[in-house]
């Protein structure tokens, strides 16, 4: 019995729940991590941002190659080796997944491989994927047990030209036409990585705009490149039905585009939903709300108190490292610190071409919550270092208070955004001004100065931007 | 009629107390003035007194309740007090609940009615609003200006981040401002940011008494807990020095005799602290800076056109310090009469927070009960108190002979950082030299 019991129990074992399994054991808990995969890593690691990367990786590779062109290299048409594709994508999988288990080894969190249940608020049962039953007792439990990929009743989801973004990053074959469901950032990203293997990728969305939730200015970056890569963006366009032969999947459309068009296989991207269904919590006091995220409080604490909850399944925004976050803080939690996940700015990026990222507050939400900001820009036009990459398709804004000149938000379009939005991220957590930002000496010639002028934008005294401030 | 009797404004800064004791029954008739509830508020313990006269048909506070400004207290039926009968207002007296009134409320839309502002309904829409604005706080809209580390130093030490000022460029909160903040709150300093019965957090754990024998706990008065914050967030402000000195009374006591009788007929009582508010206000007129508070925030000193001057009072419930207005321009019958009246008040619970604040300089007069010295405490933001001990016969030397006179000993506090040590021994002399020679209230008062 001793064996099975536990100070802490995390059911799940993705970003959120590994992070917390193993700041937990650091902090001399008693851990289990209980996962369905042979190793944690969980979507993340398997099903999600790794292998989506990877893949988007070399449509990047491929991208470039044929822009060299341009620059007076010419690598001929490429050759892709699907399978070798997708080994090497799977190798970084393995090696990654691997390299964790060996973590949690090495902290002695012990790792049960199976699905776990909970029993009762201090008992959860695990169906090991061994065969066979465990028991596990516990003092406190996580909950991270993530999300799934929301289906569309129309697709037969077992037809193998019907895609999820699992069944997509598993790479079975390239069609030579796909229809991307669902204009978020799963969607563009996978449908990114397909048409740069060939495919011809249509969107449809059901909304006025790409990307949800991202302001305009930036996605409009992403939209002129995405209508040079995609073969068609259909926007405020929704679909009806869908017919399955032998040819293809026949889709009808109703909206600003009303037709119904054959594709090779359609990928729905439509969102994902809450996981918190089938893992016992009926037995506890959890509560789940309408929407089937599991309720919990600043210290991510449910109304069990011996059950704390984290990453996609208690809401948005459904990002790995918010998980990772609130899965640390939750333990910290556990092991009787007094912290709260209470983040200013939690960074958002889609990885498309170009990439997309945006933390704090944005422009949107500023004018939806009557916040006054003030707001500057950059465009990469301006700046050396976009020009060297051929990559002036950007743009950098700062959203800021105007009162005290203190950064509330920023957002970035342009080549690895992604890396670049991390800053943005630390200077609104640290309560910077915009001032700070035009002071720190920002390295040349690099797309991190775009940050820096952005900020003397804001002063009108950007060195590369002519624009004077308007006197108010 | 049915009358609702609402909680009056009681002063500047408060808005809402407690309901210590309902004073009244449903059924019972009652006059105008006559006092229906017993409220204890930050400042003071009163009675909040009937505006009108009938029959009470409905008792809205509750023992225990925190009643706003405008909440209502009870109804009163005007009419039955002209001899309706006991068994109509029975009928009414069922008690009403709360989806009942909600109830009412709902069929009555419209404009905002005073009936509707039964402190159930309101009292929940404030909580969901408070809540819906914690949410919304909670969200990237309003983060606050603090860097991670910050917030979570905050948390330790039970601090709502949200309520620190940040000193930092762009209201930037640092961690010197959260310490400073948990300071100020462990102080009780009722300045600035630092908001009164929040968490007090830091100070010193006690030791475990049980160890040593057995002990009882009771919650503290409001009063004593104030008190107890206004004197610590004193001491801790304040840079303490006290003065002593004596004066002679011989002649003052023997004047004081002749003419007691006299304001006795006016309504007051001639005592020597009536006495010495006179003295003291001319005093303060006489010496500006000890007429002043200290703002250290703006580096400026706040030299009042007024003269205030409050009394402490003992009363069973603790330290209270009624304020006589403009003592400068009063005169010592209507100074008696005055200080007896708000003393009677303090004591009886009648006394308004109003009457209890804006005061220039205090006398705390201990004489009646004995001592020979003390060092009394600064009434922050004042910057001055009068300590008065007991009156003694004491041989004095007149040059030839040791003379039997009445000697009363005078201790002075005052906030050094405005009143140097010899401005202080000068202000006490001159009190002193007008006690002995009244003359020179007329003269230079």
């Amino acid at each position: 019995m001793a064996a099975d019991s536990f100070q802490l129990v995390v059911l799940g074992g993705g970003p959120g729940g590994y992070a917390a399994a193993f700041l937990g054991a650091d902090l001399g808990l008693k851990t289990a991590l209980v996962d369905l995969d042979e190793n944690p890593g969980g979507v993340c690691l398997y099903r999600g941002c790794i292998p989506s990367k990877a893949l988007l990786h070399v449509a990047k590779l491929l991208h470039e190659a044929s822009a060299a062109k341009a620059m007076g290299v010419d690598f001929g048409e490429p050759k892709v080796d699907l399978d070798a594709l997708r080994s090497w994508k799977d190798g970084v999988v393995r090696k990654l997944t691997g390299g964790v288990g060996t973590l949690a080894k090495s902290r002695k969190v012990e790792f049960v491989q199976g699905r776990g249940r909970f029993e009762n608020a201090h008992t959860m049962s695990v169906e090991l994927a061994t065969g066979g039953a465990r028991t596990l007792s516990f003092e406190h439990a996580i909950v991270a047990t993530g999300s799934l990929p929301v289906t569309l009743p129309m697709f037969d989801a077992a037809s193998p030209r019907v895609l999820d973004s699992t069944s997509a990053l598993a790479l079975e074959r390239v069609p030579a036409s796909m229809l991307v469901v669902g204009g978020g950032y799963i969607g563009l990203e996978l449908g990114s990585v397909y048409a740069a293997l060939g495919t011809k990728v249509s969107v449809v969305e059901m909304l006025s705009g790409l990307v949800p939730g991202a302001d305009r200015d930036l996605v409009n970056v992403l939209e002129k490149s995405a209508g040079k890569n995609f073969k068609r963006i259909m926007l405020e366009t929704k679909v009806t039905a869908a017919r399955e032969d032998g040819e293809g999947v026949h889709v009808t459309f109703e909206g600003r585009t009303s037709e119904t068009a054959r594709y090779d296989s359609v990928l729905v991207a439509v969102g994902r939903r809450p996981n918190a269904r089938d893992i016992g919590l009926e037995n506890t006091r959890v509560g789940v709300s309408e929407r089937g995220f599991v309720e919990v409080d600043v210290q991510r604490r449910s109304a069990e108190p011996s059950i704390f909850a984290i990453g996609d399944v208690v809401g948005e925004p459904m990002l790995a490292h918010k998980a990772s976050h609130e899965g640390r803080v939750a333990a910290e939690v556990i092991a009787g610190h007094k912290v709260a996940f209470e983040p200013n700015a939690i960074p958002a990026v889609m990885f498309t071409d170009p990439e997309i990222a945006w933390c704090g507050l944005t422009e949107a939400q500023a004018k939806e919550k009557g916040v006054e900001v003030e707001v500057a820009k950059f465009p990469w036009a301006a700046s050396g270092r976009a020009m060297t990459l051929e990559r002036t398709d950007g743009l950098t804004k700062l959203i800021v208070d105007p009162k005290t000149g203190r950064l509330l938000g920023v957002g970035i379009a342009g080549a690895g955004a992604g890396d670049l939005i991390a800053e943005g991220a630390l200077a609104i957590e640290m309560g910077a001004l915009v001032s700070d930002v035009k002071l720190t000496i920002h390295p040349h010639p690099t797309l991190s100065e775009t940050v820096m002028e952005a900020a003397e934008v804001f002063f009108g005294q950007s060195t590369h931007v002519y624009r004077p401030k308007r006197k108010r | 009629m049915i009358v609702e009797i609402k909680l009056p404004e009681i002063s500047e800064n408060v808005d809402s107390g407690d309901v210590v004791k309902v004073l009244v029954s449903t059924g019972d008739t009652v006059a105008v003035d006559q006092p229906l509830i017993e409220l204890e508020t930050e400042k003071a313990v009163f009675e909040v007194p009937s505006t009108a006269a009938g029959v009470v048909s409905e008792i809205r506070a509750n023992v225990g309740d925190t009643i706003k400004v405008g909440d209502v207290i009870a109804r009163i039926d005007t009419e039955a007090a002209r001899g309706a009968t006991k068994a109509a207002p029975s009928a009414e007296k069922k008690p009403v609940t709360a989806p009942e009134k909600k109830a009412a409320q709902e069929r009555a839309p419209g404009p905002p009615q005073p009936a509707a502002s039964g402190e159930g309904e309101n009292e929940d829409n404030a909580e969901s609003l408070r809540e819906a604005v914690v949410a919304v706080a909670q969200e990237q809209g309003a983060a606050v200006p603090a860097s991670p580390t910050v917030r979570r130093l905050a948390r330790e030490l039970g601090i709502e981040i949200h309520r620190v000022r940040g000193s930092g460029a762009g209201g930037r909160i640092t961690s010197d401002d959260v310490h400073a903040f948990a300071k100020s709150i462990i102080a009780g300093a009722r300045s600035g940011a630092a908001p009164a019965g929040a968490p007090v957090s830091g100070t010193r754990a006690l030791p475990d008494f049980s160890r040593f024998g057995a002990f009882e706990r009771t919650p503290m008065s409001k009063v004593r807990q104030i008190t107890a914050q206004s004197m610590a967030a004193a001491w801790h402000a304040v840079p303490h020095v006290t003065q002593h000195d004596e004066a002679d009374i011989t002649a003052l006591e023997a004047a004081r005799k002749r003419y007691a009788p006299r304001v006795e007929a006016e309504g007051g009582k001639l005592t020597m602290t009536s006495i010495l508010v006179k003295v003291c206000a001319s005093a303060l007129r006489r010496f500006p800076d000890f007429n002043a508070s200290v703002d250290v925030a703006k580096s400026e000193i706040i030299h009042k056109q007024y003269v205030n001057i409050g009394i402490a009072v003992d009363t069973d419930r603790g330290l209270l310090v009624p304020v006589i207005r403009d003592a400068d321009r009063k005169n010592m019958t209507l100074l008696s009469v005055e200080v007896n009246e708000l003393a009677e008040k303090a004591r009886n619970k009648h006394i308004m927070p109003d009457q209890l604040e804006g005061g220039c300089f205090t006398i705390s007069n201990l004489g009646g009960i004995g001592g020979v010295g003390f060092t009394p405490i600064v009434y922050w933001p004042e910057v001055a108190i009068l300590g008065v001990s007991r009156a003694s016969m004491k041989p004095v030397y007149d040059g030839a002979d040791f003379e039997p006179r009445l000697i009363l000993p005078l201790s002075l506090s005052y906030d050094h950082r405005l009143i140097d040590g010899a401005a202080a021994a000068r202000f006490l002399r001159w009190v002193c030299e007008a006690i002995e020679n009244p003359i020179l209230l007329s003269l230079e008062g």
